[in-house]
């Protein structure tokens, strides 16, 4: 693990038990973390919240979700968070785990979506092993084929 | 247009859903065998997908089989099992069978079901999914790749009016109206009150006008049964009141359908409610006694 990663990982797992997705919205969560609910919900809780206000899978906790709708609203938290507790947040970027929220946060990328998500579109891009078929040889894959590939 | 779609926008009359029961082998014949009884009172049926966690004959087959047998199918997707590219490829995929109507879930955790050593995906969540597959009735994928001709989906959602914390379902019943649902099914409870007090705060911010309210209705006939959702079912409360009523009655299949009956025209009553959603544990014709008993004229009668 790099530097910040591990510091991040150092002050948010001990406070928040912070999963490090790479795409932090705790501000929003009354600073309860999302990545801790079983299911990684990150728009509300399921319709398995007991009625102790307990989690459907660990019955022995309460859902992280009652916890922050109540903290998300406490008079202590500052409004400009507290309005966007009810956003609809985005799919998980996976491509982040791991990764930095803070410097994610500097860079933008934590708030970059998939175009879809935001209503544009994009005309078909060519995708060049889609028509390969079965490539017996790796050969005759072109050069830089695997690391096109890869996440950048 | 289907009937289901045709009546959650115009409401001209209460709207019957109901939940098709697991099919585990057989030929579409075992489908068929299901289906008959209960077609003629409902205006949809929910092609569920591995409900409780537990594997069955998936959702998208069976919606394509209820569509050849002549019914209006709803294809449940719950976010546990799949991540977005095979969801998406689900509802691409059925629609191609003329399965448009949707149903986007957060799903029963995996622990809940016979295989709690399996990995839960859950990529999506509930809002999330309804969004994706708001998407895809607008010609994309989450990518942005196009989607031509965009197919022509009906979609929807459920939520939990019974679980806390309770003024949060409004709220979240809002979410999934804002990101695309058309109509929410309910999950099974036993406590109008709260039902109402759901319903009012949909009328209040408007969702109940936009998107139709279809609480359910649970079909059981033993003391047993309900003493199960009470305990096992995160989520589901009976109250004790009812549990006993049935349990200390002389004819325990009849006073669950009594109770049954009752709440179904307790949450009828309710200003913001569309129509039902019914579950049938029973499967001994007593969906089409309820719907005839409330009045309702379902698909068949209706045409």
């Amino acid at each position: 693990m790099k530097l910040l990663p591990l510091v991040e990982d150092t002050v948010k797992g001990a406070v928040w038990d912070c999963r490090m997705c790479g795409q932090c919205v705790l501000h929003s969560t009354g600073w309860t973390c999302p990545m801790t609910c079983p299911k990684t919900l990150r728009n509300g809780p399921c319709g398995g919240v007991r009625e102790d206000g307990h989690c459907e899978v660990k019955p022995e906790m309460p859902c992280i979700w009652t916890k922050a709708e109540k903290r998300s609203h406490h008079p202590l938290n500052p409004g400009f968070w507290g309005k966007h507790f009810s956003d609809l947040r985005p799919p998980v970027d996976n491509q982040l785990r791991g990764t930095a929220s803070w410097a994610n946060l500097v860079t933008g990328r934590d708030r970059e979506v998939p175009e879809g998500w935001e209503g544009r579109t994009h005309e078909e891009l060519e995708v060049p092993w889609s028509s390969l078929g079965e490539v017996d040889d790796v050969r005759a894959l072109d050069e830089g084929f695997h690391t096109r590939t890869e996440i950048g | 247009m289907s009937t289901f779609r045709q009546l959650v926008e115009t409401r001209t009359r209460p709207i019957v859903t109901a939940e098709f029961p697991s099919i585990d082998g057989g030929t579409l014949d075992t489908v068929k065998a299901k289906l008959d009884p209960i077609l003629p009172y409902v205006d949809a049926i929910n092609a569920t997908d591995n409900p409780a966690a537990h594997a069955h004959a998936s959702n998208v087959s069976i919606a394509i089989a209820l569509k050849i047998l002549g019914a209006d199918p709803i294809l449940q997707v719950v976010c546990r099992d799949k991540n977005r590219i095979a969801a998406q490829a689900d509802v691409v995929g059925a629609a191609l069978h003329g399965v448009t109507n949707l149903c986007a879930l957060t799903g029963d955790d995996v622990t809940a079901g016979d295989e709690p050593q399996a990995r839960r995906v859950f990529d999506l969540d509930g809002p999330q999914l309804v969004r994706v597959m708001d998407g895809l009735r607008q010609g994309r994928y989450v990518s942005g790749r196009k989607l031509e001709p965009a197919p022509d989906l009906f979609v929807g959602a459920v939520e939990n009016p019974f679980a806390p914390p309770h003024h949060y379902r409004v709220e979240r019943a809002l979410l999934k109206a804002d990101a695309g649902a058309r109509f929410l099914q309910l999950q099974i409870g036993y406590e109008p009150d709260k039902l109402a007090a759901f319903a009012s705060g949909c009328v209040e911010n408007g969702v109940a006008q936009r998107t139709a309210l279809l609480p359910s209705i649970c079909l059981t006939k033993s003391a047993k049964a309900l003493e199960f959702m009470h305990d096992r079912v995160p989520g589901i409360v009976v109250p004790d009141a009812l549990r006993r009523r049935v349990a200390l009655s002389s004819d325990v299949a009849e006073e669950s359908y009594q109770v049954a009956f009752e709440l179904a025209q307790a949450f009828l009553a309710t200003p913001g409610v569309a129509g039902l959603h019914v579950t049938d544990f029973r499967h001994d014709g007593s969906l089409a006694r309820l719907v005839t008993d409330l009045g309702l004229s379902g698909s068949a009668s209706a045409a």
